[in-house]
């Protein structure tokens, strides 16, 4: 346990989320009306551990017998969870009463989830790792299904769960091998022994078999065929978690147990394979999305895109990729949310208003919508002054001082791709006009949500340097 | 004939193959089910063979915490197989396709 009271105040972060998670599971056992009031408590679990986590990062130590790392830029992933999360909160008070799908356990898995993604950011061992993962993903699984009556719920967390069960086995049997190979579980000892083992196949195994699993977890190309079908049945808010904070998560986990051997170079040897998953995610999530007529099907291919840019960044595996990778996702976090908000607005009752033609005309019809949406469709497409932009930039700037060039130059002509695809949606929306005028129900509570998503990008967007030298004074 | 640790690694990198090929050949959710466990099954053996051989007891606490979360995936996934049983009146993956490009 905590050896004296200092500790107990660095992993405070993880504390105010597992109280809060113990705390709603008995108000949701003895409230009847517990939906308004759960809702409002966990933004503000969400808000506090966030908060504290981010003005406690000089509190850096490793915790709790080696396992846990806190403060420095573990922190700063906390952040990105907490606060998406309680984004995502916000959005689905109103999404929850449209489709009058409210079940108590919706914000508590929320918050567990949480929980398992600040576990995984600070993981110091393989047993975090794997519980961190599973308690995340096992939340991940019943909120995708949680509106079970409708077929494409259920059926989108069937996929979900299965393929997440099967990435699951791929991670404990790299484990397993690393394990055995490496005689403990520490990754301290493990890093240390990494250059006399690295020649040992059955460990070169088990590290590739767990990248295997978490190329599943970051739907990343030959592991994504979960990604378009979850992002289309599940529901929007819950969507919008699984791709910012979900995503973030995982790449965490692989930031964290790597991250030695990506700032000493050491993990150059996997470099052609990551090169080859990148390379192939962003050409196929860009191309594949240009095909596509419903917005959420688009939006998940272009997060397989996204994957492929931050995996640039664990290629060229030095500290300039590392804090590029954290500066992308926390850009990307927040124009995703802001983009599946938008979605979860304008979504109708029983999966209405999906398709890109109901977006014919919002110029004129919702002016202030269809100006936010615009503005995250120009951040996703990487155009300045936006945070994409400069997420894309140092990605592609780390990649061309590990001498990668050809790879930030195919990463800059899918992003060309790209462009293409979320363009088309602001040209709809501002110059065709529709017949049909859909209905969309007012969302104060939502439109607050996209509002401060909106600020962050464009704040991330006009001071990039402000976020990126915190990231780096803090690796 | 003494047994060795490579007996134990073999037959469990069968059996992770097995539930491998499983996974992709089998059409019934819960058969499909039933290898991911078998997955999970083989890499708890491997762990355990490691741990008397290495003469440390971290892989058999790990091995408890495999099962523990196997558990808690099961019962999410059981729950799920009966929602979309309920839904659809078949856990046959290749019926279930609504969603689909």
């Amino acid at each position: 346990m905590y050896n004296n009271i200092q500790e107990f105040y660095n992993t405070l972060p993880l504390v105010i989320v597992a109280a809060g998670i113990l705390i709603s599971t008995v108000i949701e056992m003895y409230s009847n009306k517990s939906e308004n009031f759960l809702s409002w408590f966990s933004i503000i679990v969400f808000l506090a551990s966030g908060f504290y986590s981010l003005f406690t990062l000089d509190a850096r130590s490793i915790v709790l017998q080696n396992m846990l790392a806190t403060g420095g830029y573990v922190n700063i992933f906390h952040f990105i969870f907490t606060f998406s999360a309680a984004i995502v909160c916000f959005l689905s008070i109103d999404y929850l009463k449209k489709y009058d799908a409210y079940f108590g356990e919706y914000y508590i898995l929320m918050q567990t989830s949480v929980l398992g993604m600040m576990m995984m950011a600070g993981a110091k061992d393989l047993f975090m790792i794997f519980l961190g993962l599973e308690v995340m993903s096992v939340s991940f699984y019943v909120l995708a299904g949680i509106n079970r009556k409708r077929l494409t719920a259920t059926e989108s967390a069937l996929k979900y769960f299965l393929l997440g069960a099967f990435a699951t086995g791929f991670i404990v049997y790299g484990i397993a091998l690393i394990y055995g190979t490496a005689q403990s579980t520490s990754f301290e000892t493990i890093t240390a022994k990494f250059s006399e083992l690295s020649g040992n196949l059955l460990f070169l195994t088990g590290v590739l078999l767990f990248l295997i699993g978490f190329s599943f977890k970051i739907a990343a190309f030959p592991f994504h065929m979960w990604v378009p079908d979850v992002y289309q049945g599940a529901p929007s808010t819950v969507a919008g978690l699984f791709s910012t904070a979900g995503k973030a998560a995982a790449f965490s986990a692989i930031i964290v147990s790597l991250f030695v051997l990506f700032t000493s170079g050491a993990m150059r040897i996997i470099t052609p394979y990551l090169s080859v998953i990148s390379v192939l995610s962003m050409f196929f999530g860009s191309i594949v999305a240009i095909a596509q007529t419903n917005i959420k099907r688009m939006l998940a291919y272009s997060s397989i895109s996204h994957a492929g840019y931050l995996i640039i960044g664990l290629a060229a595996s030095n500290t300039e990729g590392i804090a590029g990778i954290i500066f992308y996702l926390a850009a990307y976090s927040f124009m995703n949310l802001g983009a599946f908000g938008i979605v979860s607005i304008i979504e109708g009752k029983e999966e209405t208003n999906l398709e890109l033609n109901s977006y014919r005309g919002l110029g004129t019809r919702q002016p202030l919508l269809a100006a936010l949406l615009s503005l995250f469709m120009f951040s996703l497409a990487g155009i300045p002054p936006f945070a994409g932009f400069f997420g894309k930039y140092y990605i592609f700037i780390a990649a061309i001082e590990a001498k990668l060039t050809w790879l930030a130059i195919l990463g800059v002509l899918s992003s060309v791709i790209s462009v293409y695809f979320y363009l088309r949606l602001v040209v709809l929306m501002y110059f065709y006009d529709s017949s049909e005028q859909i209905e969309i129900e007012k969302s104060n509570s939502g439109l607050l949500a996209v509002f401060i998503s909106a600020i962050l990008v464009v704040l991330l967007g006009i001071l990039p340097g402000s976020l990126l030298n915190l990231i780096i004074s803090y690796l | 004939m003494t047994i060795t640790i490579e007996y134990y690694l073999v037959l469990s990198a069968f059996m992770f193959l097995v539930g491998v090929a499983g996974v992709l050949i089998r059409r019934n959710a819960i058969v499909v089910f039933m290898c991911i466990e078998l997955m999970l099954n083989s890499a708890n053996l491997t762990m355990i063979a490691f741990a008397s051989f290495l003469g440390s007891s971290v892989g058999q606490l790990f091995v408890f915490f495999v099962m523990t979360v196997a558990a808690a995936e099961a019962a999410v996934g059981l729950a799920i197989i009966i929602a979309i049983f309920r839904n659809k009146l078949t856990v046959n993956i290749d019926e279930i396709n609504i969603l689909k490009w």
